[in-house]
C-alpha cells in the first residue's frame, strides 16, 4: 500500500542534533515542532566545542513512522544543523538522565527516603534537619519510579535535565 | 585584501557583486543609511513600489520569470511585517528572494523603541533561513550566505535584518566565495542505485504518467529540455500542476493538461488509473491528490525532488530520489539511452487510447452565451489574441486563476506567475510589476478578479511611474467567484460575504491612476476591446464584465477521491458531504 495508512503505530526516537551555536538556532528547532505539531518529550542543548561553536541537542520526540522520518529530514534542511542522528535506528546507545529532587520530611518518612535514595544509588547534594536534595542519574524511567517513591515521602521539587543520548561502541556521529 | 566600509556600502556591493539589477522597496528611519548609497550609485534600479507587500510579490514575479533571485528593500517595524506574507508565498511556491530589512539600533532592540519588531522572529517560519546582523563585520557574509540559501537546494525567501547603527558602522567586506557555511549543503544529486530502479520501472510501465511540477521549472532551462527529451523518447503522457505549467508545451500532443482540483479530467483519471507515476519536482499538494487513501491506489511512484523532507511527505514514495530535477533526468536518460531501453509500446498504446475517451468528455466545456461574456470565452479570445506574442501571465487568486491555468497555453517556462501554495489575492500586480522590469519589451498581462485586483491595486501608480505597461484584465464577477462557488455547492447556498456590493468604476479607476481603462461587456465588444489594450503602449486596466454565477469546472470537491470528479452543474447535486465542508 503506497498511501499514509491511518492509525498508524507511534513509535519513540531519540535524536541528536549537531548545531552551530547561534542566536535563534534553538528557537528554529522548536518552531519546526510546534509548527507542524509534533511532539517533544524531551529536549537538552550544551555547547560541546567551545572552539568550533557547536552545541549537541538530544530531542526524545513520539510520532508514526513517516512523522519520524519528516523530522529527521526537516532538522535536516535548518541551515544552522549539521548532522541529525537517529540514535533509536543507529543501533545500541546510552541514554541517561540527571534530576535533583528535594524531599522534606522528618523521622520515618526521611529515613525512608535516604534508605530508597541509596538503593537508587542516588547522591545527597544537600541537607537540613528536615529536608534532602538528592541528585539521581539513569534513565527516565528510573528517574520516575524514583520520583513516585518519593511523593508519600514529602517530595518538594524535581528538577530534571531531559535525556542525554550517545551512540554505543567506538564511532562519532 | 579586504576592505573596510561601511555597513550600507557592504549591502550595496554585495548586492553588486551577486549580479542584482533591480531592487524593490519602500524607505523608512531604519534603512535611510541604505537609501543614501542607493542614491550614490547608478548599477543597482530601486523600484519605489506602495506597499511592501508589492515589493516581495515583484521580487517573486521578477524571479519567477528570469529564473534569477529577487530583492526587496523594506524598513523595520511596519515595512517587516508589511512584507510577510510574500515571504511565506515566496516559502510556499518555492521562490528565490532575499529580503532586506531594517532595525533599530541594536542599543535598542527589545526596547519596544519606535518601529521595533521582532522581525526575525516573526519571519523565522516563513524563511528558509533569516540573519539578524549585530556587528557590520559580519555583515557580508550574512548577505552573501542569503543568497546562497535562497538560490540553492529547494529555492525560497531569506531575509536580513540590519539594525541602523550597523548600516552606519565600519566593517570589513568578504567575496561569496569567503562566505560559505560549512553546514549547508543541499544534496542535487540523486542516488544512482535508485535511478536505475526508477528507469527500471518505467520500462515494465504499461499506464504510466509523468506528473511534473514546479521544480522542473525551479531547476532551469536544461531540466526543461531533458523533460521534452524524456517525454518523447518514452511517449507517456504529461500532465503538471498548476505551479510547473509551461515546462511540457501545452501545444504538444503529449500533453494532458494540468491536474488536481481544477485540472482536466484525463490528467486525473490518468493519475488515478496510472501503475507507474513519475514525479518530477511535485510535491504532492493536497490540492493534488484529493482524498490521500483513495489516491492513485493501484501506482509505483518515482517521486524526484529536491527536499528530502518532500518524498513521503504524506504519500510514500516506491522510488524516492532526492536531486535536482535536471540532474536526475540527465542521469536517468543516460541510463535509458546506454541500456538501450524501450517502453512497452502496445500497452502504451492501449493506454493512450484509454486516455483520448476521457479527453473526448472535453472537460472545460461550458455552454456559450451570445448575451453575457462568460469568462472562459473572454480566456479563449485573449489566448487568440496573444498567442503569436511573447507574453507573461501573473494572476490573482480565485476562479479567474484556475480559469486561466485551463485556457491559456504556456509552451515555455517562467511564462507563468501564479500564487499556488499560498493562494495569495493581491498576487497578481505586482508580480507583473517584478515581471515587466525584468521583460521590459515583452507583454505582461495579469488576469485578475474584482476582489483580488483591490487587495493590491495600488502597485498601478508604480507600474505608471516606471512606464511598465501592464495589462490587468478583470474577469469582473462583482463576487467573490470562488467563495461563492464553494457556498453554493458547500455551504447551501447561503452567500456569506462573498458579493462586493460596492465597486469602483474600473474604467475611471484606471484613468485616475494615469493608466487607460477599457471596458467589455458583451460578447462582440470582446475582441475589439482586446485589441485596444494590447495597442495601448502604457498599462491598462480592463474591466471584463462577465457572467457572475459561472462555476468552475471541472472540480475535484475535497474529501473525494480523482474518479469523483464534477464535471459541470448537472454533476453537482449532493456530491459534497459534510466531511467535505471540513476541508478547505
Ligand atoms: C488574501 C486572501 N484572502 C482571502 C482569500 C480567500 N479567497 C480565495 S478566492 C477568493 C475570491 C476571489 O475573488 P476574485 O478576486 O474576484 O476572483 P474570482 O474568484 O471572482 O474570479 C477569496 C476571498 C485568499 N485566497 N487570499
Ligand atoms: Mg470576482
Amino acid at each position: 500500500m503506497s498511501v499514509m495508512q491511518k492509525p498508524e503505530t507511534i513509535e519513540r526516537h531519540t535524536m541528536a542534533v549537531l548545531v552551530d551555536n547561534e542566536s535563534g538556532v534553538l528557537a528554529r528547532i522548536i518552531g519546526l515542532f510546534s509548527g507542524r505539531g509534533y511532539n517533544i518529550e524531551s529536549l537538552t542543548v550544551a555547547e560541546v566545542d567551545h572552539n568550533e561553536h557547536l552545541s549537541r541537542i538530544t530531542i526524545v520526540t513520539t510520532g508514526s513512522p513517516m512523522v519520524i522520518e519528516q523530522i529527521k529530514a526537516l532538522l535536516s534542511k535548518i541551515v544552522p544543523v549539521h548532522k541529525v542522528v537517529d540514535i533509536t535506528v543507529a543501533g545500541p546507545s546510552v541514554e541517561r538522565e540527571l534530576a535533583l529532587i528535594k524531599v522534606r520530611s522528618t523521622g520515618e518518612k526521611r529515613v525512608e527516603a535516604l534508605r530508597l535514595n541509596e538503593a537508587f544509588r542516588g547522591r545527597i547534594m544537600d541537607t537540613t534537619l528536615e529536608s534532602f536534595v538528592f541528585e539521581l542519574t539513569g534513565d527516565p524511567g528510573k528517574i520516575d519510579a524514583f520520583v513516585e517513591l518519593m511523593r508519600p515521602l514529602g517530595l518538594v521539587d524535581v528538577a530534571r535535565t531531559g535525556v542525554a543520548a550517545i551512540a554505543r561502541g567506538p564511532e562519532g556521529m | 585584501m579586504s576592505q573596510t566600509m561601511t555597513g550600507a556600502e557592504i549591502v550595496l556591493k554585495a548586492l553588486k557583486d551577486q549580479g542584482v539589477e533591480v531592487i524593490f522597496g519602500y524607505p523608512g528611519g531604519a534603512v535611510l543609511p541604505i537609501y543614501d548609497e542607493i542614491f550614490k550609485q547608478n548599477a543597482i534600479q530601486h523600484v519605489l513600489v506602495r506597499h511592501e507587500q508589492g515589493a516581495a510579490h515583484a521580487a517573486e514575479g521578477y524571479a519567477r520569470s528570469t529564473g534569477k533571485p529577487g530583492v526587496l528593500l523594506v524598513t523595520s517595524g511596519p515595512g517587516a511585517t508589511n512584507a510577510v506574507t510574500g515571504l511565506q508565498d515566496a516559502l510556499m511556491d518555492s521562490i528565490p528572494i532575499i529580503c532586506i530589512s531594517g532595525q533599530v539600533g541594536s542599543f535598542l532592540i527589545g526596547t519596544d523603541a519606535f518601529q521595533e519588531a521582532d522581525t526575525v522572529g516573526i519571519t523565522r517560519p516563513c524563511t528558509k533561513h533569516n540573519w539578524l546582523v549585530k556587528d557590520a563585520n559580519d555583515l557580508a557574509k550574512a548577505m552573501h550566505q542569503a543568497f546562497q540559501v535562497a538560490t540553492t537546494g529547494r529555492p525560497g525567501p531569506v531575509l536580513v535584518d540590519i539594525p541602523k547603527n550597523v548600516q552606519m558602522s565600519p566593517g570589513v567586506y568578504v567575496p561569496a566565495r569567503e562566505s560559505r557555511r560549512k553546514s549547508y549543503n543541499p544534496q542535487t544529486r540523486g542516488d544512482l542505485s535508485d535511478i536505475k530502479k526508477a528507469v527500471e520501472l518505467i520500462e515494465r510501465a504499461e499506464r504510466p504518467i509523468f506528473y511534473t511540477g514546479g521544480g522542473v521549472i525551479n531547476s532551469g532551462p536544461n531540466a526543461t529540455r531533458l523533460l521534452r527529451e524524456f517525454a518523447r523518447a518514452t511517449g507517456f503522457p504529461v500532465t503538471s500542476t498548476l505551479m510547473g505549467l509551461g515546462a511540457y508545451p501545452a501545444s504538444d500532443k503529449q500533453w494532458l493538461g494540468m491536474l488536481g482540483m481544477h485540472g482536466s479530467y484525463e490528467a486525473n483519471l490518468a493519475m488515478h488509473g496510472c501503475d507507474v507515476m513519475i514525479n518530477i519536482g511535485a510535491r504532492f499538494d493536497d490540492r493534488i491528490t484529493g482524498r490521500l487513501d483513495a489516491f492513485s491506489p493501484g501506482s509505483k511512484k518515482i517521486h524526484i525532488d529536491i527536499d528530502p523532507s518532500s518524498i513521503n511527505k504524506t504519500v510514500r514514495a516506491d522510488v524516492g530520489i532526492v536531486g535536482d530535477c535536471a540532474v536526475a533526468l540527465e542521469d536517468m536518460l543516460r541510463i535509458w539511452k546506454s541500456g538501450g531501453s524501450k517502453s512497452q509500446k502496445n500497452a502504451v498504446k492501449d493506454w493512450w487510447r484509454q486516455i483520448e475517451s476521457w479527453r473526448a468528455v472535453d472537460c472545460f466545456r461550458y455552454a456559450p452565451s451570445e448575451t453575457t461574456i462568460k469568462p472562459q470565452y473572454a480566456l479563449q479570445r485573449l489566448q487568440a489574441a496573444i498567442e503569436k506574442k511573447d507574453f507573461y501571465i501573473t494572476t490573482e487568486v480565485g476562479q479567474h486563476q484556475m480559469w486561466a491555468a485551463q485556457f491559456l497555453k504556456f509552451e515555455e517556462p517562467n511564462r507563468w506567475m501564479t500564487s499556488g501554495g499560498l493562494g495569495t489575492m493581491g498576487y497578481g500586480v505586482p508580480a507583473a510589476v517584478g515581471v515587466q522590469m525584468a521583460h521590459p519589451k515583452s507583454l505582461v498581462i495579469d488576469v485578475a478578479g474584482e476582489a483580488s485586483f483591490l487587495m493590491t491595486m495600488q502597485e498601478m501608480s508604480t507600474a505608471v511611474q516606471y512606464r511598465l505597461p501592464i495589462k490587468i484584465f478583470i474577469l469582473n464577477n462583482e463576487r467573490l467567484g470562488m467563495v461563492r462557488q464553494w457556498q453554493q455547492l458547500l455551504h447551501g447556498e447561503r452567500y456569506s460575504s462573498s458579493y462586493s456590493e460596492a465597486l469602483p468604476d474600473f474604467v475611471k479607476l484606471a484613468e485616475a491612476f494615469g493608466c487607460k481603462g477599457v471596458r467589455a461587456e458583451k460578447p462582440e465588444e470582446l475582441d475589439g476591446a482586446i485589441a485596444e489594450m494590447l495597442a495601448y503602449d502604457g498599462p491598462v486596466i480592463f474591466d471584463c464584465l462577465v457572467e457572475r454565477h459561472e462555476n468552475c469546472f471541472p472540480m475535484i470537491p475535497s474529501g473525494k477521491a480523482h474518479n469523483e470528479m464534477l464535471l459541470g452543474e448537472a454533476d453537482t447535486e449532493g456530491a459534497i458531504d459534510a466531511a467535505g465542508a471540513m476541508l478547505v
